[in-house]
């Protein structure tokens, strides 16, 4: 049982540490895509392991907490693609550092948006 | 591979998998807690069993079981990888970032698989799908490395593609 604890509490520190980080990189990142960048992934990590630290400490909720997991590993990366689509199609353009490196994505939807005026006329 | 399925396997499938969380969240297995429980996933998989699964109960053969496990060694790996890496541009004060959105195309036909590709490249190093246009992904990258098709597929896809080939196509 103190084992248990052990991880219980040990989970929740990493799951601290990288909440923390991820609002550390909320703060420093230049752009919106950036900045979700470090809002998904570290705050994924912390958040699915502060969650299952809880489960280790009281263990008649551990499967609870696996379910809740299991939910926030689906629904996370779903909200930050919305987030990331819609701020596209709202003309917010990503920061780009090097010239080389293009935005792939909006080209493809130039050519969508060609198609479709022809098909129109 | 959706209109394959028979309805009854459908139902089955959605019927099951209710059932299954329902245990999960009241975590016992006392007689009217179980009851209800079947009751009430059966009432919910009548509504919803056409819209909850493409694949119905084909998942659960022994191969695709086996494949599915080691999905998710594979996965929850690069999630802690991604976690990591993510922290460490964060915490060094030079910011080493290179940021631009790449394409790649994708040989998966099922519309489930191609969902459960999109979560994961969300989830792993640097990466967010912005877009999914038939079958070409377009990601956002935190730090490019190539952007031509094949640098990208294989340093961001290849390996939960690879598996997921296996246990849909």
């Amino acid at each position: 049982m103190q084992i248990l604890n052990y991880i219980g509490y040990f989970l929740i520190s990493i799951g601290t540490i990288f909440l923390f980080l991820g609002g550390l990189g909320i703060l420093r990142m230049p752009d919106f895509y950036t900045r979700l960048q470090a809002g998904t992934k570290a705050s994924t990590l912390g958040a699915m392991s502060t969650i299952l630290g809880i489960g280790f400490l009281q263990p008649e909720w551990f499967v609870k907490t696996f379910i809740i997991v299991v939910f926030i590993a689906i629904a996370n990366p779903l909200s930050s693609h919305a987030l990331a689509r819609g701020s596209h199609k709202a003309k917010q353009m990503p920061f780009l550092k090097d010239e080389k490196i293009g935005d792939a994505y909006k080209e493809e939807e130039e050519k969508l948006h060609k198609n479709q005026k022809k098909e129109d006329k | 591979m959706g209109t394959s399925v028979s309805k009854l396997n459908k139902f089955t499938y959605t019927w099951l998998i209710l059932f299954l969380v329902w245990l999960g969240f009241t975590t016992t297995f006392a007689f009217a807690e179980v009851v209800t429980g079947i009751l009430l996933s059966f009432t919910v998989a009548i509504f919803s069993y056409k819209s909850f699964t493409y694949d119905g109960l084909k998942i659960f053969s022994p191969r695709r079981l086996m494949y599915i496990v080691q999905y998710f060694f594979v996965f929850m790996l690069a999630l802690i990888k991604a976690n990591i890496d993510v922290a460490k541009i964060v915490i060094n004060p030079k910011l080493p970032i290179n940021p631009g959105i790449v394409e790649f195309n994708s040989q998966l036909k099922s519309p489930f698989a191609k969902l459960i590709l999109a979560n994961s490249i969300t989830l792993t190093p640097g990466t967010i799908t912005v877009d999914i246009i038939d079958n070409k992904y377009f990601i956002h990258w935190l730090y490019v490395t190539g952007t031509d098709q094949e640098t990208t597929y294989k340093e961001i896809a290849k390996q939960f593609e690879d598996i997921l080939i296996k246990i849909y196509n």
